[in-house]
């Protein structure tokens, strides 16, 4: 368990006091922001650290022996304890960064493909996938013969657990901790379990967990768990592949480069220690830092209790948006984080989304990267809804009458 | 009707029309209010062929020369979409190719649609507006072959 330290009591005016993006006006109507799961918006510390790491400390991490590049080295390694620390990974050089969770699976998806696949070999992902949890393992099956099986999904949008097409062919499951469409919080801990009883490599798409869920890599018992900082109140443009210390030493490395080297010569190249193996060339070092700031600063003002709140806001918006006539929400899982996804009779969501936008409300529409799931459930699109601490009761009672207005103009 | 009137004045009517309306609710109850008078494209031509690419909502558009003119006809999945296409289609509708290949599409930006777009929707826009030129262009080049 984590020591136990004072925190603030949840105040969400505090709180947002913290995000100066929320001062900014939109159409000349202040900014409704429920696109939280597109990217979150960061907070004042955040955007200080990335800002004072180049104006007093800005240099190459790793390579100089110079003061400043000391310092850089020392804040940027800094964040991966931090991370580790958050995740309760065991060891820091477990955590490996890169440019946000498509980069982590993409480098999963290559280098355990190259590790572990062969003619004939499985690899199982679920029916909720976002794209970048599908297509990264569709190129390396094709690249090794191996195939693609898919957890079907139930009408309540959550895994079809009766119908996990788990064979003895199966060596890779790949899956999302949280849906970043419906909002549904997976049994992820059940499926590894399955998984590790029958020798499966499992790997995690934590986009949209990290921020609103406690995250233990060992508890949950994964192998791989990726994240981007993004999502996270953290800097776009990182992200972090968590990985099991023994399966990274036998995974090869994905990209070559500079800092991932042990010596080169023409004939041949060995490959430096964890994590460097996998971190080619320079990294977001700005980022990285701003990103242990994020998780630090979501430490200092709890999480748990942010995920409540979020609850809250979900539960709010979800009984008043059903009051709308002619709207469905897509998932209704029991386990859910505050994404809210529905479609309204006769209203194509791409004119909500835009009338909704005329009144200061940001939401996405569309397939949200996951048109699979959107031909499950038989519609083009929907529109979102997500949810950060930051939100309020009141922004939720906004966009319900602004979505009221918008269907009266559009039916 | 519009058929007397020449392609620039369609336009400075559109300019004229957009203009009584200050604010966005009246704006886009306006262009969504043309998208219900737009002639609607006949079901045979709404295939994946007549698709526009680069929209996000789906936009059928088909054209056909009718006496030395081009005819439009089109349709959206999307009110304020079909709103749009509904406007292009009163400038562009029963042209020749040559007015059409000629014309100049400030009016969008004057009517202050342009900045209210996404720039997904622009990108579509765009889109739109590249198709009936490029059906004008190829109803010309049939027309100087004959």
């Amino acid at each position: 368990m984590k020591p136990e330290v004072l925190k603030p009591v949840f105040d969400v005016q505090e709180i947002r006091a913290q995000f100066p993006i929320l001062k900014e006006l939109v159409h000349g109507k202040p900014l409704v922001y429920f696109d939280n799961a597109a990217t979150s918006q960061k907070p004042r510390r955040v955007i200080k650290a990335e800002s004072a790491y180049y104006a007093t400390i800005n240099s190459n991490v790793h390579r100089g022996v110079h003061t400043l590049s000391t310092k850089a080295t020392e804040a940027q390694e800094a964040a991966r304890e931090t991370i580790r620390r958050h995740i309760n990974a065991r060891h820091a050089h477990e955590v490996i960064f890169t440019s946000g969770t498509t980069g982590s699976l993409n480098l999963a998806a290559f280098s355990l493909g190259q590790l572990l696949l062969k003619q004939g070999d499985e690899v199982l992902i679920s029916g909720m996938e976002h794209h970048a949890n599908i297509v990264p393992w569709q190129m390396v099956c094709e690249r090794h013969g191996a195939q693609l099986k898919v957890i079907p999904i139930t009408d309540s949008g959550e895994w079809d657990l009766a119908q996990v097409p788990f064979s003895d062919k199966t060596r890779v499951l790949a899956v999302s901790h949280v849906s970043n469409t419906l909002g549904t919080i997976n049994p992820v801990k059940e499926l590894i379990a399955e998984a590790k009883k029958r020798g499966i490599i499992t790997v995690l798409d934590g986009a949209q967990a990290i921020a609103h869920l406690d995250v233990d890599v060992q508890d949950l018992g994964c192998d791989l768990y990726a994240f981007s900082g993004h999502k996270a109140y953290g800097p776009t443009g990182t992200g972090v592949l968590y990985g099991r210390e023994e399966l990274l030493e036998r995974m090869p490395p994905w990209q070559g480069g500079g800092e991932m080297i042990d010596t080169v010569t023409f004939e041949k190249t060995t490959y430096a220690k964890l994590p460097f193996k996998f971190e080619a060339g320079t990294p977001h070092i700005a980022g990285i830092i701003g990103l242990g700031e994020a998780i630090r600063w979501m430490e200092d003002y709890d999480k748990p209790a942010m995920a409540k709140h979020e609850h809250e806001l979900l539960e709010h918006a979800s009984n008043q948006l059903l009051d709308i006539d002619g709207l469905r929400i897509i998932g209704s899982a029991k386990e859910k984080v505050g994404v809210i996804s529905f479609v309204i009779e006769g209203v194509h969501h791409y004119d909500l989304g835009t009338l909704l936008d005329q009144q200061g409300i940001a939401v996405r529409t569309g397939h949200h990267c996951t048109q699979p799931l959107m031909e499950r459930f038989g519609v083009t699109g929907t529109t979102r809804a997500s949810f950060a601490c930051f939100n309020t009761m009141e922004e939720v009672d906004a966009m319900v009458a602004a979505t009221k207005k918008a269907v009266k103009m559009l039916r | 009707m519009t058929t007397t009137m020449s392609l620039a004045q369609t336009q400075q009517e559109l300019i004229d029309e957009f203009a009584l309306f200050s604010d966005w609710q009246d704006r886009y109850e306006h262009l969504i209010e043309l998208g219900r008078d737009l002639p609607l494209i006949a079901p045979e031509h709404k295939t994946d062929d007549n698709l526009v690419r680069g929209c996000q909502s789906r936009v059928w558009l088909h054209a056909e020369p009718k006496n030395d003119l081009v005819h439009f006809t089109a349709d959206s999945d999307a009110m304020i979409t079909k709103g749009i296409v509904a406007l292009l289609v009163r400038v562009f509708n029963d042209r020749t190719p040559q007015e059409i290949l000629g014309a100049s599409t400030d009016f969008i930006d004057t009517i202050g649609l342009r900045a209210h777009l996404s720039p997904n929707r622009a990108n579509g826009l765009s889109a739109m507006i590249d198709q009936m030129k490029r059906y004008a262009l190829a109803f010309s080049a049939d027309a100087n072959k004959e």
